[in-house]
């Protein structure tokens, strides 16, 4: 198995989440991360979709996702070609005793403190999933009360944008 | 063209405008103001059908006799449930229907409000694509939409929902609409490379096969197919939802294969070296165990649908196209390699499947007890009726005699439910058939068990002038899961006595209907009541062809068994190196 972004660029439709979501699903296909949003055109929205699959059901996947009449384009993002980014909220056991050290891991991993209490703070932290996975791995022994991280959102490096074209074929067929 | 009128006034003008002439449905409270105007279409007739199971699938036989999309309307909640096997055959099978359903007003949307369903949600998995239409300036537009979507590339059924209040509340109508389906971009030219490569290939290779899909009928390529077949000399399988693509009668033609095919295209496939996939989706009733499947063929595939290629079994060259346009490219490029001097030589393999189409043809006993052999029936009525009739099956038994023993030479004349299997398709079927081809005898060859469960459209039959004929196969049971019971289940047979020998009493309940029943149970009589039936044309007519009940279909290849272990009887498997 392998790890494979795509950036899929939809239309801006109700219901266009539950199709995506229902035909991995129904074809068999895990979703690893999915973060859905807007994009510099209000009719279009963008997912990006991390799955873990081989080489063929990546091929099946893309094809049946293409086959959704909303979809408007699938890009594959090579990681070396692309930025990709997730972002965590993690709330760690944080008393007069441990703070200090809470807080220099924090600096170490150029994350941010976002919420203070008595026994807890609240780090924010974005990065690549290794990153992140680190300063979890970091935070760990000083007990992680609770945690939420949200699916990767991916962009291509260079000066080349993926909806330019996109945005051709909608403004083409309004 | 600018016009103000209700939302119901404009989907009815929108179906009109798109070419509509028969709607199949039932009204009911949510689609209620859309039956208003239809009741006053000069353009459009209504057939009411006595389920919505009815209408799906008379709008399915509508679309495959006609070529054109067929049109199944009903209201909410269970009126467009009932519409979900229709839909799912008709994607299974990729069928352009076009399935409107009311809905709940928008404001009662998500509160479970009465004969409230989801069914764009429902019909999500099921569909090519679907709407749920809440504005109604926009049910114009989304009705040319769901047309063009249902009718091209590959085509499929599209469900357009509506709320109520969009149905009552007033628009400008505007007609043409642009779409809006940037999304929308189904490619049918194919690339000229992998279509040289595919000719290449098949000149050079030693035992190619033609393996021809229901891509073939929906493109309208037969005249195409059956160039390419001359020209090349290479042997043709079709499908069961190719039948007829290429005439049965053709020498070419090596006829179905798949786990009810004849040996002699079993073994064609599994033995070649080239296999042209036209239109087919390496369905797993056609290659048994994919990994034991036509082992040592190359294989090109074309398809409309790129998500097709390589799906089951990797494709050396893939081509994505419509067959049609497939097929015409692929003849001038073996004409190219032609010209070159370069030309298949194919006379070992024919004469090695000559040598199996002559050992081990289509064939079925005599039952020892000197009652009717389904297959004799089936038989006859191909023979008496003749090739120009449309056949209608449901599915099971009586369906793969069907497939085997009418003999096809027009495309498009066989219509069943292939990739569902639905049963109580016929009957249904056969009307919207009929209703699209009204001047072509109509067939629906049934089994007793599908009979039962879709017969009440007989009374839609005969009350709307639709004068089917229908040949019930009774054997008084489930007899295709009786057969797996004998071969599988030590003949424990639970569950599959319908005793519909006795009851219903069929003719009874065909005259009940309105129809003309006749009963047949001897071979004598076949002959006589089949003509009696063809005379009969202003009412239905059903023919109740009592026959043994442990007739079975053979060949057969097991579920879950490759190819090659195929049986031509119980235990008995052919030998492939006869002949040779």
């Amino acid at each position: 198995m392998s790890r494979h972004t795509l950036s899929v660029l939809v239309e801006n439709k109700p219901g266009i989440l539950a199709r995506v979501a229902s035909l991995f699903s129904r074809r068999g296909f895990n979703i690893d991360s999915l973060a859905v949003g807007t994009t510099e055109h209000p009719d279009i929205s963008r997912m990006t979709i991390v799955v873990n699959v081989e080489e063929l059901p990546l091929e099946q996947v893309t094809k049946q996702l293409n086959k959704l009449v909303n979809v408007i384009k699938i890009v594959e993002l090579d990681p070396s070609a692309s930025v990709q980014r997730e972002l965590v909220l993690i709330k760690v056991r944080a008393d007069a005793e441990t703070r200090s050290q809470v807080l220099e891991t924090v600096q170490l991993f150029r994350a941010k403190v976002v919420d203070v209490a008595t026994d807890a703070v609240t780090v924010e932290a974005t990065g690549s999933r290794d990153k992140l996975e680190a300063l979890i791995r970091v935070l760990e022994p000083f007990g992680i009360k609770e945690l939420v991280q949200s699916g990767m959102v991916a962009i291509g490096r260079g000066a080349r944008s993926i909806t330019d074209r996109s945005l051709r074929a909608i403004e083409r067929s309004a | 063209m600018t016009e103000r009128m209700t939302g119901s006034q404009a989907l009815i003008r929108a179906l009109e405008e798109v070419g509509v002439d028969t709607v199949f449905g039932i009204p009911g409270g949510a689609i209620l103001p859309a039956y208003d105007p239809l009741f006053d279409s000069q353009k459009i007739r209504h057939i009411l059908v006595r389920h919505e199971q009815g209408a799906g699938h008379a709008a399915q036989g509508y679309a495959q006799a006609t070529g054109r999309v067929g049109v199944c309307m009903a209201t909410s909640g269970p009126g467009a449930t009932n519409l979900v096997t229709p839909i799912a055959d008709a994607y299974m099978d990729s069928v352009p229907i076009v399935a409107i359903t009311g809905q709940v007003a928008s404001g009662a949307i998500g509160t479970d409000a009465f004969q409230e369903a989801d069914i764009s949600g429902i019909t999500m998995p099921i569909t090519k694509h679907n709407f749920l239409v809440t504005d109604p300036s926009e049910i114009g537009r989304t009705i040319a939409e769901a047309f063009h979507i249902a009718s091209t590339g590959r085509p499929g059924p599209v469900l357009v929902d509506i709320s109520k209040d969009a149905l009552q509340n007033e628009t400008d109508f505007i007609w043409p609409q642009p779409m809006q389906l940037p999304g929308y971009r189904p490619v049918t030219r194919p690339h000229a490379k992998q279509v040289r490569e595919a000719a290449r290939l098949l000149v050079e290779a030693k035992r190619p096969v033609l393996y021809v899909g229901g891509g073939v009928l929906k493109a309208h390529a037969a005249g195409e197919l059956r160039a390419l077949a001359e020209l090349t000399g290479a042997p043709v399988v079709t499908t069961l939802m190719a039948k007829g693509a290429l005439p049965d009668s053709h020498p070419l033609h090596m006829g179905m294969p798949g786990m009810h095919g004849s040996v002699g295209a079993v073994g064609a496939l599994q033995r070649a070296d080239l296999l042209i996939a036209l239109g087919a989706r390496f369905d797993d009733r056609v290659t048994g165990r994919l990994d034991s499947f036509a082992t040592g063929a190359k294989i090109v595939h074309a398809d409309i649908d790129p998500a097709e290629i390589s799906k089951n079994r990797h494709a050396d060259v893939p081509i994505v196209g419509d067959a049609r346009d497939v097929l015409t490219d692929l003849v001038n490029a073996v004409r190219a390699e032609h010209a070159a001097g370069r030309k298949g030589d194919y006379e070992d393999w024919w004469r090695q499947l000559n040598a199996w189409r002559e050992t081990y043809p289509l064939g079925y006993d005599q039952p020892e007890d000197g009652s009717l052999a389904p297959q004799y029936a089936i038989e006859r009525i191909g023979k008496v009726v003749g090739p120009d009739a449309l056949y209608v099956a449901g599915v099971g038994q009586h369906q793969m005699w069907t497939a085997q023993f009418i003999g096809y030479e027009n495309p498009g004349s066989f219509i069943n439910s292939g990739g569902l299997g639905t049963m109580g398709f016929a009957v249904p079927a056969a009307m919207g058939a009929k209703r699209g081809r009204p001047d072509t005898p109509v067939w629906a060859i049934d089994g007793d068990g599908c009979f039962q469960m879709t017969n009440q459209e007989l009374a839609t039959c005969a009350i709307e002038g639709i004068p089917i004929k229908v040949a019930v196969i009774n054997n008084g049971n489930l007899g295709m899961v009786r057969q797996w019971q004998t071969l599988f289940y030590d003949g424990r047979y639970s569950n599959t006595d319908l005793q519909s020998r006795r009851i219903p009493d069929f003719v009874k309940l065909a005259e009940a209907y309105g129809c003309v029943g006749l009963r047949c149970d001897n071979a004598d009589d076949v002959d006589a009541t089949i003509a009696k039936a063809m005379e009969i044309n202003d009412v239905p007519v059903v023919i109740d062809f009592v026959v043994h009940q442990d007739a079975m279909v053979w060949p057969m290849v097991a579920a879950g068994t490759g190819n090659d272990e195929i049986k031509i009887a119980r235990d008995m498997a052919p030998d492939w190196e006869n002949g040779d």
